[in-house]
């Protein structure tokens, strides 16, 4: 059984950190040191805030944000939508203080 | 008052006020783009009343159109409304609204229909604004003479100079703005400032080279130098 | 030339010049090595001998794999990118295969990265082979046009790589191959250059930065068409598999990554090798990792510092080097001498990198160079608490937001860096330093100063 999570995604290249996201969809969306949004967890977007992701998606001025759909199942490397792998950093302490 | 006059004064009053909210409309967009608030309000106002407005500005000149042209006392067909210099009735003055108008009718169209265009089509489409906003004041100064005396003559000054600035800061500030390939150098500039800053106010000098040769540590450790 | 070629050797020799492996090695079959002409032809001859094409042909032969039976003996050998993503060959073949109109192969020769010149020395002494492996994969996906990147007079510095390989083709379309056109296009000498949607922008007339990943080039690259974007060892590689088939491949390296890979070596004196080596080869056979190396960079700028007392004990595959935090990446391998400050090291690359984003993403932009900062202040002999606080944070704040891997990459080289030089972190603290040199080990690249500079 799959379920489809929604999830706000931004796109970094249009973000030119207007900040009115942030003010329309606080809940999610907080705006780092330098005016760029930061979304939380995941982002993904519970239904109770579904209307207001729409709002702030319809007016953020340079149509960075959008949703997209992904399943729930855990992804792995399939198909071509990784297109880089990470290694992985377990239990370094590098790691854990920097949060990677 | 017969209803000619009164469609007559509707016309001349709805386009007043047309043209007063697309100039609320030009320095709203103006002041989006530059990232700017107005002061008091969070930032989605500015955006939000700048599409508000424009919508109320659509009405008004929609009020505008259709008054002038049911007006008997002139003759202008319904089709001057959008095809410019259609009008046997000054047919340039009214063919420059028709332009405006028409621009307009884009501008929103396109607006409204943004996440389906794409964001390149959008923009590049909302550049017509710089056009169709001085298209609509000479519209509005040829059209009829209420525009250049008295009060109404310094509404459409001010409306004038707000725009002229908007657009001056709007100038200035896309020509000072670094191109993408400084704004790394620029980052980096401030951000060694600011440590720099830190440095001093720690009470050390900054040092220009690392390591600095003053402090070398007193026995050469070779082997494994400085790891676990 | 010729120093070039002296600068190319085969895993069969040990540090000190003897013979590692006793078992000869016949030419054409599953030794090595593959990619690289015999060591013999390497240490004597200048690149223009491998012009030859019909030397080419005696040495590999004729390609029996065409097509769809190609990308089934990639899948077979698990031939994986030679770039630093290595993915899976195969699975790209067959997506821009699959994606139903006429696609377009592009190699990838743009290294940008300062310390890999693999790819160059690859097209110097094996233009062939790799442009069979261009001919091969435009057969397999169904493309007319393939374009060729590369740095023309990257940090090779001498003869124009351009004007060689232009010359390679030529004698291709006297011999008569190839109904695939390719053209080369000179890419600028930036880091990010080589980023497959950076590659694809650029020939689409654009600049050479990456654009948004959504849209997947595999779908929609240059001219809008699908497009397949591999490393220039990969297309060798896959020309080799076309040749000798999939068991072939995998007769050497390792089950889990087989095959081989050329690795870019450093050595504490400072002298370049590329060498062509079987996945798996232990890395002290590789680079030199005597008591006077005090880490090793494995993968390059966006890869990882290991300590020398790890790095002894692993060999070159993902298997070992992951849970030690590196992975190959591009095959760099850099020994850093124990003489240099490796703090001072990395806060200077982390300074070019900075300056090698593209400019187009806020934490990208904004985060890289205040790391790079914090990063130049803990690299002094002073206390840095502070900065090494704002470090976290910032590092935190730029993981993965933004459109390509530039700051991820970075932030594991500069964390590798923290974990391994963490001895070195508390020296400075305490106002000294172990280091006695303070020239610069690691190459660098120049700034990009203007617009032009990303064209």
């Amino acid at each position: 059984m799959s379920e489809e999570t929604t999830r706000l995604q931004v796109n970094p290249i249009a973000c030119s950190g207007h900040g009115v996201c942030a003010e329309l969809l606080p809940e999610l969306i907080t705006l780092d040191e330098w005016g760029y949004p930061v979304l939380a967890g995941d982002g993904t977007v519970p239904l109770w805030l579904m209307r207001e992701a729409r709002r702030a998606i319809t007016d953020c001025p340079a149509l960075a944000l959008r949703l997209t759909s992904v399943p729930a199942v855990a992804s792995g490397r399939g198909g071509l939508r990784e297109s880089s792998e990470e290694p992985q950093r377990p239990g370094r302490a590098g790691a854990a203080k920097l949060g990677t | 008052m017969t209803s000619s006059t009164a469609l007559w004064y509707a016309s001349r009053a709805t386009g007043v006020a047309a043209l007063v909210l697309l100039t609320v409309v030009v320095v709203l967009g103006i002041t989006a783009s530059r990232r700017g608030r107005l002061p008091g309000l969070p930032r989605f106002a500015t955006t939000s009343l700048h599409r508000s407005m424009s919508l109320l500005a659509v009405a008004f000149i929609a009020i505008h159109v259709v008054t002038a042209i049911a007006d008997p006392y002139v003759t202008i067909g319904i089709a001057a409304a959008v095809i410019p210099f259609a009008s046997p009735y000054k047919p340039l003055w009214l063919g420059l609204g028709a332009i405006s108008f028409d621009m307009i009718v884009a501008l929103i169209a396109t607006s409204l229909a943004r996440a389906r265009i794409g964001r390149r089509t959008w923009r590049a489409v909302h550049w017509l604004a710089y056009a169709c906003w001085p298209v609509a004041v000479l519209h509005s100064i040829g059209s009829s003479t209420d525009l250049r005396t008295g009060w109404l003559l310094i509404l459409t000054i001010c409306c004038c100079a707000a725009v002229l600035a908007a657009a001056s800061w709007r100038i200035g500030t896309a020509i000072t703005a670094p191109g993408r390939a400084q704004r790394p150098a620029r980052a980096l500039a401030a951000a060694e400032l600011s440590t720099a800053i830190e440095l001093s106010t720690a009470d050390r000098d900054a040092a220009d080279q690392w390591p600095d040769p003053r402090y070398r540590s007193g026995d050469h450790r070779l082997t494994g130098a400085g790891t676990r | 030339m010729s120093m070039l070629a002296a600068r190319v050797f085969d895993q069969t020799r040990s540090q000190d010049g003897q013979p590692v492996s006793r078992r000869p090695i016949p030419a054409g079959e599953s030794g090595l090595p593959r990619l690289l002409p015999p060591a013999a032809q390497l240490a004597a001859a200048d690149p223009r001998r491998s012009l030859d094409f019909t030397a080419h042909l005696a040495r590999h032969g004729l390609p029996r794999f065409r097509g769809a039976a190609l990308i089934e003996q990639a899948g077979s050998a698990g031939l994986t990118g030679r770039g630093g993503a290595a993915f899976p060959v195969a699975i790209k073949l067959a997506a821009v295969a699959g994606a139903g109109r006429s696609a377009i192969v592009v190699g990838n020769a743009a290294e940008g990265e300062p310390a890999s010149s693999k790819d160059a020395a690859l097209l110097w002494f094996s233009p062939h082979l790799v442009l069979d492996g261009l001919q091969a994969a435009a057969e397999a996906v169904g493309a007319r046009t393939a374009y060729l990147c590369l740095h023309a007079a990257g940090r090779q510095s001498g003869p124009d790589l351009a004007a060689h390989m232009r010359a390679a083709l030529a004698s291709r379309s006297a011999a008569g191959t190839g109904r695939t056109g390719v053209e080369l296009v000179e890419a600028p000498p930036r880091f990010l250059a080589g980023e497959e949607t950076a590659l694809v922008a650029m020939i689409n007339g654009g600049a050479a930065r990456p654009r948004d990943k959504t849209r997947r080039v595999s779908e929609r690259g240059v001219e809008g068409r699908p497009t397949l974007v591999q490393n220039v060892e990969t297309l060798a590689d896959l020309a080799l598999i076309a040749r000798h088939g999939a068991a072939w491949f995998r007769s050497v390296g390792t089950a889990d990554e087989p095959g081989s890979m050329l690795c870019t070596v450093r050595d504490p004196g400072g002298r370049v090798r590329i060498v062509e080596t079987a996945l798996g080869t232990p890395l002290h056979r590789l680079v030199w990792l005597g008591d006077d190396v005090q880490a090793l960079l494995v993968g390059g700028y966006h890869g990882g510092w290991l300590a020398a007392s790890s790095a002894r004990q692993l060999s070159l595959s993902n298997a070992d080097l992951r849970p030690a935090g590196a992975m190959i990446g591009a095959g760099v391998l850099v020994a850093l001498p124990a003489a240099y400050c490796g703090l001072a090291e990395t806060a200077r690359v982390a300074r070019s990198l900075a300056l090698e984003s593209a400019g187009q993403c806020g934490p990208c932009f904004n985060g890289l160079p205040a790391i790079a900062a914090a990063l130049a202040a803990i690299a002094e002999p002073r206390p840095a608490r502070q900065e090494l606080a704002n470090l976290m944070r910032w590092a935190g704040l730029v993981a993965g937001r933004g459109a390509c891997h530039h700051p991820d990459g970075t932030l594991r080289f500069v964390a590798s860096a923290l974990d391994v030089f963490a001895g070195e972190i508390a020296e400075h603290s305490r106002s000294r330093c172990t280091a006695m040199r303070s020239d610069q080990f690691l190459p660098l690249q120049a700034a990009a100063l203007a617009e032009s500079d990303w064209r």
